[in-house]
């Protein structure tokens, strides 16, 4: 099954692109493995306050949701704010994910 | 069994973005997972392994060049070859030898080399994974 891999750094509120990149996530996680790294200002969206919003349907539609934990820990985002099914995670998965091939995009 | 291998492009010159201190850290991730790497430094990029980037103190929070402990990427660069060396794994770095020139970044630290884009075609012909990232 193809594997993608998407580095997504943005803060949500800021970027118009990020909600946009959303839509292709799900459509992607149609067919293939999806995994969406959050990292930097990315990991504000991970949040369960605001993750309804700005993860749209990307759980719901299987797609992986990780965020990097010392992008969280630098913005004072402790574990249990996090939104169901977003997992805090080292880099260490994302060079495991790397190194199963799947297809990176940093965004 | 095969050594796993990433080629990771860079863009975003020093102290610019906090994508170069993800990227170093994703880099030190590698190593410690066993895998060789190979970094080819494009545009600003090439000025991060430069040596003339020096510490300083802060006069505004009283801080010494010491208690400061500036970060400089360089010495990042250092460390990752000093890890890779411990670990017995490849690590590479390649500065865009056009990039160099435009921006007169000509000194980098021991093990840096100059090269192409052709450098990162190979590299990223030959490794396992290649992840891009692009300045915005």
């Amino acid at each position: 099954m193809k594997r993608f891999l998407i580095v997504e750094s943005r803060d949500p509120f800021e970027a118009a692109s990020f909600a946009a990149r959303n839509g292709l996530h799900v459509a992607l996680a149609g067919d293939a493995e999806v995994t969406v790294f959050l990292v930097e200002n990315a990991v504000l969206a991970a949040r369960a306050a605001v993750a309804a919003i700005v993860l749209g349907g990307l759980r719901a539609a299987g797609v992986q949701v990780l965020a990097d934990e010392f992008a969280l820990q630098e913005r004072g985002i402790a574990a249990g704010q996090l939104a169901a099914g977003v997992e805090a995670a080292s880099l260490d998965r994302l060079v495991v994910e790397l190194g199963r091939g799947a297809k990176a995009i940093w965004c | 069994m095969t050594t796993p291998s990433l080629t990771v492009l860079m863009m975003d010159a020093p102290y610019e973005q906090s994508r170069t201190t993800t990227a170093f850290r994703l880099l030190d991730a590698a190593l410690r997972n066993g895998f060789a790497v190979h970094v080819f430094a494009y545009e600003g990029a090439v000025s991060l392994p430069s040596p003339r980037q020096r510490p300083h103190a802060n006069a505004l929070h009283g801080r010494t060049v010491e208690e400061e402990a500036h970060p400089t990427p360089h010495a990042w660069v250092s460390a990752l070859m000093r890890l890779a060396e411990e670990l017995k794994l490849p690590f590479e770095w390649v500065n865009c030898g056009l990039c160099v020139d435009e921006r007169g970044a000509d000194e980098a630290v021991a093990g840096v080399r100059r090269g192409s884009p052709a450098d990162f075609w190979k590299m990223a012909g030959e490794s396992t994974n290649t992840l891009v990232i692009a300045t915005r």
